[in-house]
């Protein structure tokens, strides 16, 4: 079943700039979406609208079969976990977290259970009597969740939740969400802007760009078959090679040197190729590249070459030997891809 | 982005009708009446009322007396407000530098803050006192006999000097919490470039803190200008014949005791429109601030 | 150029060096601040030591330091004397209605700015704006220079010689409004968004949360606004003219005049007055010294 519906959704700001332009989704049971697009994008927004905290210009908003458009924030069965998770500062964690049960008039017997629940599932019990201001990060992200929890809601909602954390506990606490919202087998929806966050974590991938959806998919349909430029760029680290080309009855012309290609497409179009789909070869006698800048990460290296005028980035295993020179390039090609340079659309 | 705004037909006036109540009551009705009134001449025996234009304004600002009430009030205001502030800063440098006993220093600098004007003026009115007064023997000294309540001049010395006083608290507390709101890592980097402490706050301290003294001047003109009432009634006693007063008191004067409503009223006018002007300059210094952050 | 200055510099330096160093002490800011100190608390010191003399001792020889000795005696009798015109009112009556005055001053004020910052700040609603610059224009005219017309529009309501006529006037001015205001913009927003999906109304934000959380900022300014309520003058010098509604500083010049009016002045007792005037105020300020300098830099901010 459908937990959630997005309908051509649309947001228009009274000073006439339109957020979002149009969006449908659908987040079914249980499953983890994610929306995620550089700053800007619409993703808060499209979130804060399925909240309740942002009105819906235009389209609808469904929730478990019913269109909540007009509905207060706290009648939608949402509960929503902030960027910085916007705990009350005065009140105990016993009391953040039973706030909003108390406000919907529940038992006191329920509302105890169900914290103690929550508590012990995230493992704050201890710190149910302490303030906010005496935990630390990630302790109050725990809260923050154990504080959408306790509300048994229809869909978790969060807003980049783990942007105020370092970079380990971030690792961390991103497999502790993932998880614990498997284990609830309830609906989310999660925003960021960091795509790593994005793949690991989602069952579906909603890519968006200028208020607009470039592509919806699993993580490995995003990575594996990139709607249109803009995807292949934000997703997948480092980005896609795009380098501009033309296509003729000779084959693709990248800045001089042709390469084989069977499509039936013809004019100019935006070649693609992933880092870590392409080789590089001693054998010059194909596609040369020149190499430039090696950055060594460990376990492999990123390495940046010129092929022509444009610049190219091959990842390469820190085993094989330093290249250096000039070198040539190799790929399968079934892992290029072509994109029409006007529409940014794949071929 | 704006905060998000609960939406309530009735709620937020609910919520704002005790101040408006207060506001339309004792503040816009008394404020229009100044206004209307102070182009009228009123008799205060048979309560008639005529309209004279502006005239109340021309005698106003043409008459000796207030000419020489404005003068005075102005070398008043531009005393207390100098020396208040120049005292204040020196005070809240040294203050800042020293660390032992910074507290103790700070509470006893603030205590004066806590003084009501009237109280200040009685203090002043002993301290100044013929019979009893050690200032007054200290000015005999020096060869000044000073007669306050009979010299003009005397009088007015004794307005400053308990003015000045009662506001150099206020100062101090400025300063000092701005002097402390310059970051450390400034102050270390200015004594790694510069050694002579003296230069130091001239080039750096000083232009740091420009816009709170900027600020303050505006707030020490006020408090010059209208808050020193109550010090001014107590030395004038209530023989202010000889004695110099300030602008307010002069409202507070002819409006109370000489009966003059349009008069008064005219001059409370004039009085507004120096507040406006003085609170357009301080909005412009706010939007400066803003700038410099 | 940048040799010349660093020449003229050393001298400098080097005085700036020996006034600094005696013992790590700082001697020329410790001589500053006596001086200062001097200034400040010796009229005060003053006063008060004179208050403990005998007022025919003090005609005589002029104010005094040192412990008079009178000290109960003087402060008793201005406690409990009754003076005035009317012989009503004593000391003890003046101190009441004194607080009577800075507390109700500084709760309206509290009360009626904090309602009234809260529907600016989380309201949207039509009469916004024109509300906010009618209180903003409050700030522009200060009681001081409408007290005529102030004055006839409460003699008009019948409120002359009440507590009501001596404090709602005074609460006029939107000083604390501007203060609330500011400190509830300062408010996450995230705070009432979360609130809202925890089912919180517009009144149930105000008091669950807005109301805790400014705890500080409204001791701050009942602090503040206890000690300007408590220094009134020149409204209550109008407004009063029945003894028994006399503050402290309100009763002060008649009390005097009245004392110093006598053959012998009674210099003692109006300057018993005038410190009995000013010690609650005073240690209010410096009991919450923290608090008080928090509230009154950040309200001008």
């Amino acid at each position: 079943m459908t937990t959630l519906r997005i309908k051509n959704a649309r947001k228009v700001y009274p000073n006439g700039a339109e957020a979002v332009k149009g969006v449908s989704v659908d987040v079914e049971e249980g499953e983890l979406v994610v929306f995620v697009g550089p700053s800007g994008c619409g993703k808060s927004t499209l979130l804060r609208m399925v909240a309740g905290l942002e009105s819906v210009t235009e389209g609808e908003i469904e929730l478990a079969g019913r269109v909540v458009n007009d509905l207060e924030p706290a009648d939608r069965n949402i509960a929503m976990v902030f960027q910085n998770y916007a705990l009350y500062p005065h009140m105990s964690v016993r009391k953040n977290l039973a706030y909003g049960l108390k406000n919907r008039k529940t038992p006191n017997a329920e509302i105890n259970s169900r914290v103690d629940d929550a508590a012990k599932l995230l493992q704050i019990s201890e710190f149910l009597d302490r303030k906010p201001s005496q935990l630390s990060g990630g302790q109050r992200q725990r809260v923050a969740m154990g504080r959408a929890i306790v509300r048994k809601p229809a869909i978790f909602l969060f807003d980049e939740p783990l942007s105020n954390l370092d970079a380990k506990l971030r690792n961390q606490m991103r497999l502790e969400i993932k998880k614990l919202q498997q284990s609830l087998d309830t609906a989310a929806i999660y925003v960021t802007h960091d795509q790593v966050e994005a793949m690991t974590m989602a069952d579906k991938i909603v890519v968006l760009n200028d208020g607009q959806v470039e592509q919806i998919g699993t993580p490995a349909e995003v990575y594996g078959s990139p709607a249109t430029t803009f995807v292949a760029s934000f997703i997948g680290a480092p980005p896609m090679n795009l380098i501009p080309g033309d296509l003729s009855e000779n084959g693709l012309n990248i800045g001089g040197t042709v390469l084989d290609h069977t499509a039936d497409h013809r004019g100019p179009v935006t070649f693609g190729l992933r880092p870590e789909r392409a080789r590089l070869t001693s054998d010059a006698n194909g596609i040369a590249v020149d190499i430039g800048v090696v950055e060594e990460l460990g376990a492999i290296r990123l390495v940046h070459c010129q092929l022509g005028d444009h610049e190219l980035t091959v990842t390469q295993d820190s085993e094989e030997p330093l290249p250096s020179g000039r070198m040539g390039l190799e790929y399968a090609e079934r892992d290029a891809m072509l994109f029409d340079r006007d529409t940014g659309h794949r071929l | 982005m704006d905060k998000a705004q609960f939406s309530s037909p009735w709620m937020p006036y609910l919520l704002l009708m005790p101040q408006m109540l207060i506001i339309a009551i004792f503040f816009l009705w008394p404020a229009a009446e100044a206004i209307r009134s102070s182009f009228f001449l009123e008799d205060p025996f048979f309560g008639k009322a005529t309209f004279v234009g502006i005239d109340n304004y021309r005698d106003a600002l043409t008459g000796s007396d207030y000419q020489r009430t404005a003068w005075f009030t102005a070398l008043f205001t531009i005393l207390v407000a100098l020396i208040s502030l120049g005292l204040g800063l020196m005070f809240a440098v040294s203050a800042d530098r020293v660390l032992r006993g910074q507290s103790t220093y700070k509470t006893l600098l603030m205590w004066v803050y806590a003084i009501a004007p009237p109280v200040a003026g009685l203090i002043g009115v002993m301290l100044f006192d013929q019979h009893i007064g050690p200032l007054v023997d200290f000015a005999a000294l020096f060869g000044w006999d000073m007669r306050i309540g009979v010299n003009y001049w005397d009088t007015g010395t004794a307005m400053i000097i308990v003015a000045t006083w009662k506001q150099i608290p206020y100062n101090f507390i400025f300063f000092l919490s701005g002097l402390q709101s310059i970051p450390s890592s400034v102050k270390e980097a200015a004594s790694i470039d510069c050694r002579s402490e003296f230069r130091r706050f001239w080039t750096i301290t000083f232009p740091l803190l420009a816009p709170t003294s900027f600020f303050l001047l505006i707030l020490n003109i006020t408090y010059a200008m209208f808050e020193t009432f109550g010090t001014i009634d107590l030395i004038v006693k209530d023989q202010p014949g000889n004695s110099p007063v300030t602008l307010v008191y002069k409202v507070y004067r002819d409006g109370f005791r000489g009966n003059d409503l349009g008069g008064s009223s005219a001059q409370s006018v004039i009085l507004m429109l120096i507040v406006l002007a003085l609170t357009i300059v301080q909005f412009r210094l706010i939007e400066r601030r803003v700038h410099y952050n | 150029m940048a040799t010349t200055e660093i020449e003229t510099d050393v001298p400098r330096a080097k005085a700036a060096l020996s006034r600094k160093s005696f013992g790590g002490v700082r001697v020329y800011d410790h001589i500053v601040l006596w001086v200062g100190v001097f200034l400040m608390m010796g009229p005060l010191i003053v006063a008060f030591t004179t208050s403990t003399f005998d007022h025919v001792l003090i005609h005589k020889e002029g104010m005094q330091l040192g412990w008079g000795g009178q000290f109960m005696e003087t402060y008793q009798t201005v406690l409990t004397q009754q003076g005035g015109f009317t012989g009503e009112v004593t000391g003890w009556l003046m101190t009441q209605n004194s607080f009577v005055l800075g507390i109700f001053f500084a709760l309206g004020k509290i009360v009626v700015s904090m309602l009234a910052a809260y529907a600016i700040v989380y309201f949207r609603f039509r009469a916004a704006t024109f509300c906010f610059w009618i209180i903003f224009l409050t700030l522009l005219l200060p009681l001081e220079v409408r007290i005529l017309p102030s004055y006839e529009v409460v003699q008009q309501l019948g409120l002359l010689n009440s507590y009501t006529g001596l404090i709602l006037p005074l609460i006029a001015s939107a000083t604390g409004t501007f203060f609330f205001r500011q400190f509830f913009k300062s408010v996450p927003n995230e705070l009432l968004e979360a609130a809202r999906i925890d089912g919180a109304g517009g009144w149930q934000f105000f008091v669950d949360m807005l109301i805790p959380l400014s705890k500080t900022m409204m001791a701050a300014i009942f602090i503040i606004m206890f000690v300007v309520g408590w220094n009134q003058y020149l409204w209550p010098t109008l407004m009063t003219t029945d003894e028994t509604y006399f503050t402290l500083v309100r009763g002060i010049k008649q009390i005097m005049q009245i004392m110093i009016g006598a053959d012998i002045p009674k210099y003692n007792e109006a300057l018993a007055m005038a410190v009995l005037a000013m010690l609650p105020p005073a240690l209010v300020i410096v009991i919450f010294q923290r608090m008080f300098i928090k509230g009154l830099v950040e309200q001008e901010k």
